[in-house]
């Protein structure tokens, strides 16, 4: 353990194994719940929020499997978990693992105003059943009659990554399970007011296909479901590899973190300028961009650049879908010009994509998905 | 398992107790905490009982070391103490200076929601309060803990209702054996709120009376608030420093049956015994005393209640919920009862069933009703069960 103020002797280290990602879904502000296409169409949100293109839930969920009423944050990440599996060709996984920054936020604000406005009388308990984090994976379960491990991570910007983390420890314990993993929140009006007075969301509109010129304070929000089914072997519908994930914590500064992401990278035989893109989690917001411009002038300044969240917004486990765009880029070789920062794009295949985001200079992640060999 | 994890701290705060001492004094003496509500402001206050802890969040702040208590939530300030004593008795605060690698992993269901229902609507009339904004999200609490114990090679927060903190201590099992830790301090924290407390009353399963575990007449649950934490060490970063006991097995299932409702057969609870068990290496004759979920609602001690039957088929050991004492913590409950587990082993003593009359008809064993002193006890089965069908059993072990 190091001493205040002074980096850690022994550089902290995440799992070195390789795990597949082998089916994906994905419900997002874009229409990417359908697998067969990336991004040849762009939706443009005209709201203070980009809000999940939502598909026709009837023909991806049997009738009758779940119950009628569900929330639209249930919606769409129990679906998202279906069409992972179904792309995986797995039927019932080993594990549930979800991550989810705000949790069930609709009915966690209904239940809450409900409370507050008729004071803590006459209160209907569907809103608060709902409103546990763990809501989405128990549904999932319910859904598949799954008895296996479950859990939930609800870890901030880190929750996508605390999953991630989990399943890859699991699939090094036992290389013969399918695990579904998944990151899901969702955006509210009473969310994003309450979160523009804190400075953390936007309060004017903006063109959030421009958020890379955006020099404001706030992110742009959003929200998504994103579920990949991963497994420590390849199969016929493999899409990449997740090689190498590592989360910091509280870094003391620029350089500092600068140096994480050269060691991570030279852990993976692997180099700033050797990777093929690394994909920022930019979101508009003035202070969480001067860091990710750092990077984009200094150690990346020769590398493929690309950010998302002018596609799906800010939000907790945004960078689940970070990785949905980083597979898709290996399994396709094919880059949308959408995401492209920098530029223009070197004519070369994406092996090595580097995702790294931040949350307030707190959290911070990179994420390494690659081809496999 | 192919790495022992070993236990070499330990903290609690609930309503029996600020510290460890005073806990095992009012387990052993049957000192209830259940009582009428002093501190939450609600309408509830005088016909639901609760184990609250006996403090404003003023005197919380002191016990944790801190100036400022209108900085923190109470579930940050509960976890805080409960996980500093942890670190102190582990011997790793204030900090030791070696290169090991420390994480916090905790759990928490409320996470800042004491402050939320408060302020909920002063967020958009006015700036003062908005660092609760900010202190709502569940992560909070544990990036406070990881701050002031110096524990921040790991962070992570974990919710999966009243099983959460026992999948916390499994998820920081889990990373030493892996070798991402070398040391993690791993449990839960959870205040009491109007908005769990108004939610579980609308589900209309808490008892207006002190709770009944395992009570053919029992009528619900007390909600409690509290934190409890271990301190988790691979055996190189222990090295000859004191043990107390080992984490030997560990196993979390799923029900799979419904959001709210526990299945009828305990499918979820069984699986996670028996893979707890299995994965310990014991034969279920080696469990000495089991501390059970109980948290005295018709539903969950039925299915508890027949899946440990059938796992001990015939043979059921000394088995309690310590809910009566503490309450239901929700959230913490998994770290507190770690906690009672672990003082089971060392003080080889099992703590009654409290308010236990009348054996559940469906059941053929009933909950222990005295103090056990006179027993060896060397292996301890703790059970939580939790909404969305989230049933986690850890099994201490002496070493």
């Amino acid at each position: 353990m190091a001493l205040e103020g002074i980096t850690p002797v022994l550089s902290f280290r995440l799992v070195d194994m390789e795990v597949f990602i082998n089916g994906i879904g994905n419900i997002s502000p874009q229409r990417t719940f359908d697998n067969s296409m990336f991004l040849e169409e762009i939706v443009k949100h005209e709201g203070l929020f980009l809000k999940c293109i939502e598909p026709d839930y009837n023909e991806i969920i049997p009738k009758g499997v779940l119950p009628r009423r569900l929330s639209r944050s249930l919606k769409i990440g129990v679906t998202a978990a279906a069409l992972s599996l179904n792309d995986a060709s797995v039927i019932k996984p080993d594990a549930i693992i979800t991550g989810t920054g705000m949790g069930m936020l609709a009915d966690t604000e209904k239940f809450l105003t409900t409370m507050i406005d008729n004071q803590e009388k006459f209160l209907n308990p569907t809103s608060f059943i709902q409103s546990t984090h763990n809501t989405i994976a128990a549904y999932i379960a319910i859904m598949l009659k799954c008895n296996k491990y479950n859990i939930t991570y609800v870890h901030g910007s880190l929750s996508f990554e605390n999953a991630l983390l989990n399943a890859m420890l699991l699939l090094q314990e036992k290389p013969d399970n399918s695990i579904l993993v998944g990151g899901v929140d969702e955006i509210t009006e009473q969310h994003q007011e309450i979160k523009s007075v804190n400075h953390r969301f936007k309060k004017e509109l903006v063109d959030h296909l421009q958020l890379a010129e955006c020099e404001s304070v706030g992110a742009v929000p959003g929200e998504g479901s994103t579920f990949f089914t991963l497994n420590a072997k390849k199969n016929n519908n493999l899409y990449a590899a997740i090689r190498g994930l590592e989360i910091y914590y509280k870094p003391g500064n620029l350089v500092e973190s600068e140096k994480k992401i050269s060691e991570f990278l030279t852990r993976k035989q692997l180099s700033a300028d050797g990777i093929d893109l690394v994909i920022f989690g930019l979101n508009g917001d003035l202070d969480a961009n001067k860091i990710y411009q750092h990077l984009q002038n200094g150690l990346f300044k020769n590398t493929n650049q690309a950010y998302f969240k002018h596609l799906c917004g800010e939000y907790p486990t945004s960078s689940a879908f970070g990785v949905w765009l980083a597979a898709n880029i290996i399994r396709r070789k094919t880059i949308p010009d959408i995401i492209r920062l920098n530029g223009p794009f070197a004519q070369r295949q994406f092996r090595n994509i580097l995702i790294y985001n931040h949350d307030r200079n707190v959290n911070h992640s990179l994420i390494l998905v690659s081809e496999t060999v | 398992m192919s790495k022992r994890i070993y236990v070499t701290g330990f903290g609690i705060i609930t309503a029996i107790g600020d510290n460890v001492d005073e806990s095992l004094h009012s387990l052993v003496n049957s000192n209830s905490g259940i009582g009428d509500i002093s501190y939450l402001d609600t309408i509830h206050k005088q016909s639901l009982p609760v184990g609250e802890v006996k403090h404003s969040n003023e005197e919380l702040a002191e016990l944790a070391g801190k100036e400022d208590h209108a900085q923190f939530t109470r579930s940050a300030l509960l976890g805080m103490i409960a996980a500093k004593e942890a670190a102190i008795r582990a011997g790793i605060y204030p900090q030791i200076p070696d290169d090991l690698r420390v994480g916090v992993v905790s759990a928490t269901t409320v996470g800042g929601m004491d402050k939320s229902e408060i302020h909920y609507y002063d967020y958009l009339a006015s700036d003062r309060f908005r660092i609760y904004v900010d202190t709502h999200d569940c992560s909070d609490s544990t990036e406070k803990i990881a701050d002031l114990l110096h524990a921040k090679d790991y962070l992570s927060t974990i919710s999966t209702a009243c099983s959460s903190s026992a999948n916390a201590i499994i998820f920081g099992a889990q990373l030493i054996r892996n070798n991402i830790l070398d040391r993690v301090i791993a449990g839960g924290t959870d205040a009491l709120s109007k908005f769990t407390l108004n939610g579980f009353n609308s589900l209309m399963i808490l008892d207006s009376r002190p709770c009944r575990p395992f009570d053919q007449n029992r009528k619900g649950l007390n909600l409690g608030e509290g934190a409890g934490y271990v301190v988790l060490e691979s055996e190189q970063a222990v090295g000859n420093r004191k043990t107390y006991c080992e984490l030997k097995g560990y196993a979390n299932a799923n029900d799979a049956y419904h959001q709210t409702a526990s299945s009828p057969e305990g499918i979820g609870a069984f699986l996670s015994m028996k893979e707890a068990l299995l994965q310990s290496g014991l034969q279920k004759e080696a469990i000495h005393y089991i501390n059970a979920h109980g948290t005295g609602t018709e539903n969950n001690d039925l299915s508890e209640g027949i899946a440990i039957e059938k796992i001990f088929s015939g043979s059921v050991p000394f088995i309690s919920s310590t809910k009566p004492y503490t309450g239901h913590t929700l959230g913490a409950a998994g770290g507190i009862e770690a906690v009672i587990s672990i003082l089971s082993i060392i003080h080889q003593v099992c703590f009654p069933n409290l308010n236990f009359e009348n054996q559940m008809a469906e059941l053929n064993f009933q909950p222990g009703k005295k103090l056990v002193t006179d027993k060896k006890i060397e292996h301890v089965l703790s059970n939580s069960f939790g909404f969305g069908g989230n049933n986690s059993s850890l099994i201490f072990s002496a070493c």
